[in-house]
């Protein structure tokens, strides 16, 4: 079965969210919001998808100040962060670029990410943009830390990177990404030649699996009617509904 | 309490240049009352957007009205980046002091219990915390070694915002947004514009009492139909998507800007139906 980018990119998340119990998808997130209600279709763990600007149950947050709170108290297995920059440590920059305050380019600002970041065991960092302006040697601001010192609670902190090219794990030890695999169609000298910073490479990375047709039709019928409530448009874009 | 009943441009009269000015995020927003703010031309705000901002931050920052902004961050979200407000940063018009989402929440809740500040887990080692003067790191009291962070009471002189209804009494019912209860407690004043007035009292009505504000928080109340155009009230009317997408368009430039403004400025016909 053919399958879109976005549908390779919503299953190599989808795959990366097995056995949890709650997971909570920010806003303008379709794609990961997609991946974790594909994760949550064929999970026997998963018991709430909260959505961010979902309307509806049971997807429904019952107020931002809820949401910190759960993932305070431990509730929120999962949670996705983009950022303008994302750097070798793992370190998200929402603000913007240039001297801080009066920055060239000004973003929106941290929103969540400098709590969450800290409190939510497995968080997924997602960008559609692979290249050296967005993977950057060291960000301009840090917004939300990659790694603290070890007094610093921090349950919380970087799983794994997924861009269209690759994905990465992040190692928090090390403070290290580790490419894990290429998606179809790419090479690892393409990975190179587009990221800012250094990761940690096996000897033999594999391709990203694709999306079987299984994954597709529950894919296409049981996470596009959901997903095209919060995120209209882009449930129109990719599956025409 | 009659009297606390309005118009918007008394509610908008009240608030003084260089007063401390709490708006929620993307809903409830009172733009009715923030086109008035702008037509006044009031001076040096001290927004507190709870805990982000989106189009009345940016078309307040874009008029002149504020010297300086709370947030944790202000973007028209689909409709892309709050350009008045980058465009003020990055030319040092206005002051920003960057939070976290719950830190914001946080603040205001230690200004609702009257205590002057409150710990918050996170923030340690980021940069959103290196700059605010206001935000320490401390030893948790109760175990070693346990770095945290505590930050100051966030007390706004106004909570402004928009809800569907209030009664006779100014109690003011507000539906899920709940989060508008802690800006008007945390709040010396709080003035809020409504769909429309009711004749029952909504504190004795079983479904919406649990819902609603207190009239004891409420210091103003104005009539304004589709007074949160061309933002949504939930669950009684969606975003005027084209309207917002004129803006964002607009507001890429100050020129652009100044005349979607004069345009729009009236209200346009969904304000007055």
């Amino acid at each position: 079965m053919d399958y879109c980018a976005e549908e390779l990119l919503i299953s190599t998340i989808a795959s990366l969210l097995d056995g949890l119990r709650h997971i909570a998808v920010g806003v303008l997130s379709p794609i990961p919001g997609s991946a974790s209600l594909l994760a949550a279709s064929r999970s026997t763990t998963i018991k709430k998808v909260s959505i961010l600007g979902s309307m509806k149950e049971p997807y429904r947050v019952d107020g931002a100040i809820d949401l910190f709170d759960c993932a305070g108290q431990g509730r929120i297995d999962a949670f996705f962060l983009s950022g303008g920059q994302i750097d070798g440590q793992a370190n998200v920059n929402l603000t913007g670029i240039g001297h801080y305050p009066t920055q060239d380019t000004r973003w929106s600002g941290a929103f969540g990410s400098a709590y969450l970041y800290f409190l939510v065991p497995r968080v997924i960092l997602f960008r559609e943009e692979h290249t050296r302006r967005v993977f950057v040697p060291k960000v301009d601001f840090i917004s939300a830390p990659g790694t603290s010192a070890p007094n610093v609670h921090r349950p919380g902190g970087p799983y794994a990177l997924v861009t269209p090219l690759c994905l990465f794990s992040f190692n928090r030890t090390k403070g290290r990404f580790r490419l894990e695999s290429v998606h179809p169609g790419h090479t690892v000298e393409e990975i190179k030649d587009n990221t800012g910073f250094e990761f940690d490479l096996p000897d033999r990375v594999p391709e990203t699996l694709i999306p079987d047709s299984q994954t597709l039709q529950l894919i296409r019928d049981k996470v596009a009617p959901i997903i095209s409530d919060p995120y209209p448009d882009f449930a129109r874009k990719i599956w025409g509904i | 309490m009659n009297k606390s009943i309005t118009d918007v441009l008394s509610l908008a009269n009240q608030i003084n240049d260089g007063s401390k000015v709490a708006i929620f995020k993307d809903c409830s927003v009172p733009m009715a009352l923030g086109r008035e703010l702008i037509r006044r031309q009031v001076r040096n705000l001290h927004l507190v957007t709870v805990p982000t901002g989106s189009l009345l931050p940016d078309m307040l920052i874009g008029s002149g009205c504020v010297s300086t902004i709370e947030t944790a961050g202000v973007s028209l979200g689909e409709f892309g980046l709050a350009n008045r407000f980058s465009s003020a940063v990055k030319e040092g018009d206005i002051a920003v002091l960057d939070a976290t989402c719950p830190a914001i929440y946080a603040g205001l809740q230690a200004g609702e219990k009257g205590i002057p500040f409150i710990p918050l887990r996170g923030l340690i080692g980021s940069d959103v915390l290196a700059n605010r003067m206001g935000f320490r790191v401390i030893d948790n009291p109760f175990q070693e070694n346990d770095p945290i962070v505590v930050l100051p009471a966030i007390k706004p002189d106004y909570t402004i915002f928009h809800a569907p209804m209030a009664d006779q009494s100014g109690n003011v019912y507000l539906g899920r947004q709940a989060e508008l209860k802690i800006m008007a407690h945390a709040s010396n004043k709080t003035l809020v514009t409504v769909e429309k007035i009711v004749d029952f009292n909504i504190m004795d009505h079983e479904e919406l009492g649990s819902a609603s504000l207190s009239h004891l928080y409420v210091d103003g109340i104005a009539i304004a139909p589709n007074g949160a155009w061309p933002l949504n009230l939930p669950g009684y009317y969606e975003y005027d998507r084209e309207i917002i997408q004129s803006y964002a368009h607009a507001a890429k430039n100050q020129k652009s800007f100044n005349s979607w403004l004069a345009t729009h400025l009236s209200g346009g016909s969904k304000e007055t139906s």
